[in-house]
Order: C-alpha cells, then structure tokens, then sequence
C-alpha cells in the first residue's frame, strides 16, 4: 500500500514567492496577537498561587468566588478545570499573607462551606522564581537556536543552518500567536513542548537538505530549483507519514491525558503541522533566498573523493 | 523488571534516638499492637534497624500508623511507606523500580529561601555578647554595646579604652572589621563582618538550616526525603507521599530558639503595663505568673547550644537541661557571676512569637555551661522544647518561595492518564506501521517496543525521577521514533523503486538513512539538553526522558531492527520480493 504516487516533481520552488508571502503574513499576524493580547502567562512564570480541588458533584463557583471574596481576596480567578466538579482557583501574590499560609487559608475557607471539599493540587510560586524561570526559558531558546544552527552549519553549511531556524522559529512564533489569539494558559510544560517542537521540526528540514544534498550530487544538470524540487517531492511522502505518527502519539495525550498534558499537547500539535508546512516551504525557499549553488555542498563531496583517491 | 511488582503501602518504625536499636522484641511489640487492634497485615520484616510492615491498602496503613503511634509512644518514629512487592534477589542485584516523581506520587515540593537578612542580624547580636564578655573579661571599661544597622557600634569614653579594645578584639575575632570613628566625647568603634566572613556564614547558615529541616522532617515520619542545597542560599525539601500537607508547613516553618536577657529590675513594672515602656526594655508576660519587663539587649542567643533533653529538677518539676557550648559556656559563666541575686529572663522566640518561660533569680555563678530551665511547662511541653531547641534554632529564617503540592489521588490519576495516552499512541502507530509497511512494519514496531523498554530500564536504572511531563515526553518519543524506522523503509522503497535488487535494497536503505537519522535526531537532542539546562522540576523530568528516549531510538532504530532484517532475510541471497508493501513504480520509467 503505497499513498504517494507522484508522477512528477511538485514544483514546490515556483510557488516560492507565494508561500514566503503566506508565511510572512502568518507570522506577523502571530506578532501582532503576541503584542496585542499578549500571552497569558501561567503561575509559573508570573508568581501567584494555583489550587485545583475538587467536589463531590458540580461545583459552584459563584459560591466559591464569595466565599474567597469573603476571606479578602476578591481578585482571584476562579474556573472549571476538566469537568465540572473540578475547580481552579488562581490567586496573585498576596505580601501580607505568607505564601504558605495562604492555600491554607483559602483550604479552610471553602472546607466550611462545605467539608466534602478535597485539595488536589496546590502550586505557588514566588515572584523571584517566576522571574528566573521567564529567564531561563528565554535562555533556554536562545541556547537551542544557537546549538542548532552551529551544528546545522558544522553538517550542511550555514546557510542551511540559519534557513532552518528562521523557518522553526516561524513554527514557534506561530504557536505562541495561537496562544496568545485564544488566550490559552502558557505554562512552564507549554515551553517545554515548544523547545520540544522547535528541535523536532529541525528534524524535518534535515531530511529535507539531506535529499538536496544528494541531489545535487547525482543531478548534476539540474538547475537549483529543480534539485530542490526533487528533494522535497521524494521525502514528502517521508514527512507527513512520521508527522502522522507523531501526531496519533500526540492526539491520544489530547485526549487521554486530562488537562495537565492538555496544552502541551495542543503546542505541539500546531507545532507539528506547522512543521510540515514550514519544513516544505518555508525552509528551502529561504536556503535558495540565501544563494546556495552546487559549489557550496560540492565542496564536501570534493572532500570525499579526496579522501577516497587516497588509500 | 521490579516496575512490575508494583507497591505496597507499608510502614516503618524507627526509634528516634539513633543510639538505641529495633529488635525482636520492637516486632512481638508492634505484632501486639496490632493483633490486639485487629488489623490485618500482610507482611512484616525486621530490616536495617527497623520494623517494616506491609497492609493491603492506605486506609488500613493509615489507621496502623495512628494506632501504632499510640501504642509504642514518643520514643519512636513511625512513617508512611511505599514498600517494593519486587522479590529479595530483584533488590539485591540494585534493580530498583522507577523513582516517581511529586506529580505522580503526591506529596510537597518546597523552595525555602534562607533571609540573609535575618541571620546577619542574628550573628551581629551574638558578637555584641561575645563582645561584651571579653571587654569585660580584659576589664576594658566601656561605655555601650548596641547594635545600628549592619554594624555593631562600642562607644568608649577615652582613646585608651577604645585602643585597648580595638587590640583585642582584633587579636580575637578575626572575623571582624574595625574601624575608628570619633565624636566629641565618644570615641566609636564601628565592628562589622568581613566579606569572607559574610559569605561563610550564608553557607553555614543554609548548611546548618538543612540539619535542622533533616530532623524536623524526621519528626514528621516521611520516608526519602529530599532535602537538598539549591544555589547559593536556597534548599529544595521534598516530602513524597505527604497527606497531611498543613503540618508539613507547619513544622517546616517553625522557627524556635532562645534568648538569654536580664530582667529590667530598675523600672516599675506598673508603668509598663499602663503603657509607658522605657527605652530600652520590653514587657511581656511570664508564663504562669504575671507581667515582667525584660531588657531588649540579648545576653545570650539559642545557637549556642549544644544539647537539650527534658528531664526532672530537683523538685521532680519537669525541666529541660541544657548544655552550652564553649563560647556560651563562657559567657554564662561571667553573666551569673556578675547578676548573683538579679533575675534574667529566658525566652522562648517560635514564629515572632517571644516569650518568657521562666525568670528565675540567678542564685550562683555557673561555670559548667549546664542550665536548667524550670518551672511552669508540664512533661510534654519540656519535651516538645527540647527537641525544638535540639533540632533547631534555625540559624537564619527561611522563606517559602516556591511550593508545589499534589494530592495523593491526583498523583494516582496523572499515572493513569499518562500511561493510558502512552499505551493508545503505541497502539495506534502500530497498526499503522504493520499495515502500510507490512512485515517491516512489523519489525519497525518491534524495535519500538524494544526501545520503550530500554528507555524504561535506563531510568530505572540511573534513578532518573519521571514526572507527568516525563510521560508525555516517552509519547512523544514514540513518535519521533519512528521517524527513524520510516525513514529507513521509505529508503528501502526508493532503491526499490529504481530497480535494485531486494536484499542490495535493504542494504542500501540502511546505509544512507544513518545519516539523515544521526542529523535529526542530534538536533532535536541538542533541544532537550538545553531543557535539561534550564528547566527546573517536572520540566528537568521531561528533558531526561526525551534525551534518553532519543538515544534509545537511534540505538533501537538501527541496531534492533537491522539485526532482525538479518535475522528474517539475511540468508537468503536470492531475494524475490521484499514485503515492505506495494512498491509503486513510476509508469513513466517503463517506456
């Protein structure tokens, strides 16, 4: 069983300009959410206190939201959390209470309206850690954009490196706009699963150079384009069958992994697709945009045969 | 293996004192206990000093631990436990079950933060003690001790005064600063702590405030703690399997220490109360007995001691002896020698909360170091301020800046969730595998299979901690996985595709997939290193997953299913077809 019979190359290449067009447009709109509505930062990076409890049948949260009123603390942000007997209760920093004291505080509140109440979870953050952890996290995507641009150039050559991460950090610019338009939460584990796609769909745009590259050596008439073109329509079938894969793995946490997993697995599904989308045609096109020619891989393969002719 | 076996709730006694030991006799005891109470256990074992048995499920464990408390009294430790079904020889040859992490296990997570503030302050009052004794020692007259700021300020009435004392505290304390500062009848000296000294101090204070957590927590009957230094002056304590989060905090907080003061013996008590308070006095009231005032200079602080145990005075009143240390012991020596028939005040500081336990009349000097404190506690409460004046004046307070807490049952729920997400993703890339590529398929499913398990047994193994997110990246990981294997067979369909014969085809889709494999899965590793880097807690959990689930998939990729290729098709030589499924050639190539 075979999906993809392609009688000829797709020219990919010739709708370069359109799809550098569709591309940039995405991404600035993705800015433009970014700046507008800004992300909603999770407790993790913003310093706060999340507690998720649980009744017994469907809670009310109005009650709740007056109970927390009640014991002075008007501004926290109470919401259904999975299903209805689950609540998520969010409070910003408060000085004067110690923090500690304040899940307790809140605990014994609600236990009095009514006693079947139970803790699941508690999470608070201090305002210096959540700072360093905004921190690290920004530090941690340099790093990895870094990283994988030097080895990228180590492999291919740098313009393959900088191609690469120009498109994935398309991928993530995308994924944080989407977060950013429909105001998901963006937690620590949110960033994890970005650093998580932006390294996987680097993935993709080596198979994809790793084909050019090939090409180029055995095509030798072929013109850049066409070599592209090539590459690209060989390994389509590659990329979306592992994208599939990739994506059933990920659909059954979106499903199965209740709402701890539920934005991580929502950040990497659109990474994933967007990966592909990105990988295709956004990549190679900005590689041709940076001039790549024969001469710049043949140089390795000179280095091959070189090594070769010498026993 | 042992992941197999699963767990039992179980529990573990102790003594408290390290020096006595559990014996035989501890379990006919705790046999007693609970035979006598009807609970049902399922097993019992005497091992490494302490009794552990096994219940069926938590409310039974629960209700034993309360009951067992009871029974065996203070003397010793009883904890909630997890014991390991795996059989002896599993655990002797070090195969341990996979270490869970908070969010799997439930339990609490606390960032404590040690305020350097506060234990500047706290040193600076113990040098202006120590100061003091020794100036009076030398018989250095001086004119005042008192504390500004940062800085302890001694003020002299004449240079020869001050230049003596300069000298010797020198000579003394090399820890210290000085600096000469004149007024027009004073002459100061401006002592503060040298850089070195300051940021030894920040160490041995959060070294020391990690002791004190370890035996708060042992209190708290929690096994594996983790209490660990984090930076230059924080501490990770993790309590797995905690219920009873409130008391955790609760004893994690409480700060407890002792201060020595003189009783304000010049002022009128009556003026005090009606609100006039001197200068340089506070009112309080003692316990059990009516108000006093109490001067504000610190004689001598709580770290100096070295040991306290409740016992009986000579009346048979229940006290708590104390043993100074040498320093102290000093200083307790000049302070009753000086205050004969004075009274001094001892108090009690817990949570900002200051007060006076006992003024007693200081009837002799005291050389050996050995105080007792009397009067007004009952059994337990002398027993209770021993062990917090034994296990802790904390040696700076600490702030809780982070804290992360998972209810047992959200713990058993997030393994549910992330092994069921984990086992449907397995399933649903199976099919697909053996469907579209047939029997290579199938052996790419294999290699799958052999490489979750691997990436299970190496974090068991290396003890790594497996969090939610640490699931989702073993999800994750299947996928990405199987990248490799595709490749591999969408190679092998192009070498067929061109006309090369099966068995060079398999060969050759090896080969030139290992490049492109190496490239892609080095980048997405360079990824979850950086993760590891900077992640923190659950984060750092899934970036080992996912550098570990990398490697396991290039080593399975290659090695496991190229040696069952081998396996199955290596002999023959005359391959006719592969069946890596319909391999659909290009009509246009056959003109």
């Amino acid at each position: 069983m075979e999906f993809f019979r392609f009688r000829r190359d797709i020219p990919f290449m010739s709708w370069g300009k359109y799809t550098t067009t569709i591309s940039l447009l995405t991404f600035i709109i993705a800015v433009f959410f970014l700046a507008t509505k800004g992300l909603n930062l999770g407790v993790d990076f913003t310093g706060g206190t999340v507690m998720e409890v649980g009744y017994s049948q469907t809670a009310d949260l109005n009650k709740i939201r007056n109970t927390l009123a009640g014991i002075g603390m008007p501004d926290a942000s109470v919401q259904h959390f999975g299903n209805s007997s689950d609540v998520l209760i969010r409070l910003p920093t408060k000085p004067e209470i110690s923090s500690a004291q304040l899940s307790e505080v809140v605990m014994k509140a609600l236990r009095q309206e009514d006693s079947v109440v139970e803790m699941r979870r508690v999470e608070f953050v201090g305002p210096q850690v959540g700072e360093e952890l905004v921190e690290n996290g920004a530090l941690a995507l340099l790093i990895v954009s870094l990283g994988i641009i030097a080895y990228l150039a180590m492999r291919f050559e740098w313009k393959f490196g900088v191609a690469a991460i120009i498109a994935n950090l398309h991928d993530v610019v995308i994924i944080l706009g989407f977060f950013a338009f429909f105001q998901w939460e963006f937690s620590l584990t949110v960033l994890a699963a970005v650093l998580a796609i932006l390294g996987y769909s680097v993935n993709e745009s080596v198979v994809v150079f790793d084909r050019i590259r090939e090409n180029f050596r055995k095509m030798r008439k072929a013109s850049v384009e066409q070599v592209i073109d090539n590459a690209i329509t060989r390994t389509m079938s590659r990329t979306i069958i592992t994208h599939g894969c990739t994506q059933m793995a990920v659909c059954s946490m979106l499903f199965f992994g209740g709402e701890a997993l539920h934005y991580f697995a929502l950040a990497l599904t659109i990474g994933i697709c967007f990966g592909i989308y990105s990988a295709v045609l956004v990549a190679s096109p900005i590689v041709m945009l940076l001039g790549v020619t024969r001469e710049d891989l043949v140089k390795i393969e000179k280095k091959e045969t070189k090594e070769e002719a010498v026993p | 293996m042992p992941n197999f076996y699963g767990e039992s709730p179980a529990i573990q006694i102790s003594p408290m004192r390290t020096t006595d030991k559990a014996d035989t006799s501890l379990l006919a005891r705790v046999e007693g206990i609970l035979k006598k109470n009807n609970i049902p256990v399922n097993g019992m074992l005497f091992e490494l000093n302490s009794v552990k048995v096994r219940f069926s499920d938590t409310d039974i464990q629960l209700k034993a631990k309360d009951i067992l408390q009871a029974g065996l009294g203070k003397g010793y430790v009883v904890a909630l436990n997890l014991l390991s079904e795996s059989p002896q020889w599993l655990t002797d040859i070090s195969a341990l079950p996979m270490y869970l992490g908070l969010d799997l296990r439930g339990g609490v997570h606390f960032l404590l933060q040690v305020d350097m503030k506060g234990a500047l302050s706290k040193s600076l009052d113990r040098f202006s003690a120590d100061i003091r004794s020794s100036l009076r020692e030398e018989k250095i007259r001086y004119k005042r001790v008192s504390r500004e700021g940062s800085q302890i300020i001694v003020k002299f009435r004449d240079l020869e005064s001050r230049d003596k004392a300069n000298d010797e505290i020198k000579n003394n304390y090399e820890d210290l600063s000085l600096r000469e500062h004149d007024l027009e009848d004073e002459f100061h000296l401006a002592v503060s702590l040298k850089e070195t000294a300051l940021k030894r101090m920040q160490d041995s204070a959060v070294q020391q405030n990690i002791t004190t957590l370890r035996n708060r927590v042992n209190e708290l009957g929690v096994a594996e703690p983790i209490i660990q230094q984090a930076g230059a002056d924080r501490v990770v304590v993790q309590l797995p399997g905690v219920q009873d989060t409130a008391k955790a905090k609760d004893i994690l907080g409480r700060t407890a220490t002792l201060e020595l003061r003189m009783v304000d013996e010049e002022h009128d008590v009556s003026l005090a109360l009606s609100g006039q308070n001197p200068s340089d006095s506070e009112l309080y009231t003692e316990r059990g007995g009516g108000p006093v005032l109490v001067k504000k200079q610190v004689m001598l602080t709580g770290d100096r001691i070295n040991d306290a145990q409740p016992g009986f005075d000579n009346n048979n009143r229940p006290a708590v002896h104390l043993n100074l240390d040498s320093n102290g012991a000093r200083t307790f020596k000049q302070l009753t020698r000086e205050n004969v028939g004075k009274r001094m005040a001892i108090l009690l500081i817990e949570k900002n909360q200051k007060e006076v336990i006992t003024a007693p009349v200081i009837q002799e000097e005291i050389p050996s170091g050995r105080v007792q404190i009397t009067g007004n506690m009952s059994i337990s409460e002398a027993r209770d301020i021993s062990l917090l004046l034994r296990a802790g004046a904390l040696a700076a307070p600490m702030d809780i800046i982070e804290e992360r807490t998972v209810g047992p049952s959200l713990g058993a729920e997030n393994i549910s969730r992330g092994f069921n997400s984990t086992l449907f993703g397995f399933a649903a890339i199976a099919i697909f595998m053996t469907v579209y590529y047939l029997i290579f398929g199938f052996i790419s499913v294999t290699a799958l299979g052999v490489n979750l398990l691997l990436l299970i047994a190496l974090l068991s193994i290396l003890q790594a901690t497996l969090t939610l997110p640490g699931m989702a990246a073993i999800a994750l990981t299947i996928g990405m996985a199987i990248d490799a294997n595709v490749l591999i067979n969408e190679r092998i369909r192009d070498e067929l595709r061109i006309g090369i014969s099966p068995q060079a085809a398999i060969n050759a889709g090896y080969e030139r997939a290992f490049g492109t494999i190496l490239d892609a899965n080095i980048t997405t590793l360079i990824a979850g290193i950086a993760l590891f880097a900077f992640g923190s807690g659950p984060i750092k959990g899934f970036a080992v997953v996912l550098c570990l689930g990398i490697l396991t998939s290039m080593f399975s990729a290659i090695m496991v299913s190229r040696s069952l290729v081998n396996l199955l098709y290596g002999k023959r030589r005359k391959l006719e077809t592969v069946p890596i499924g319909q391999v659909w050639k290009p009509t246009s190539n056959k003109r």
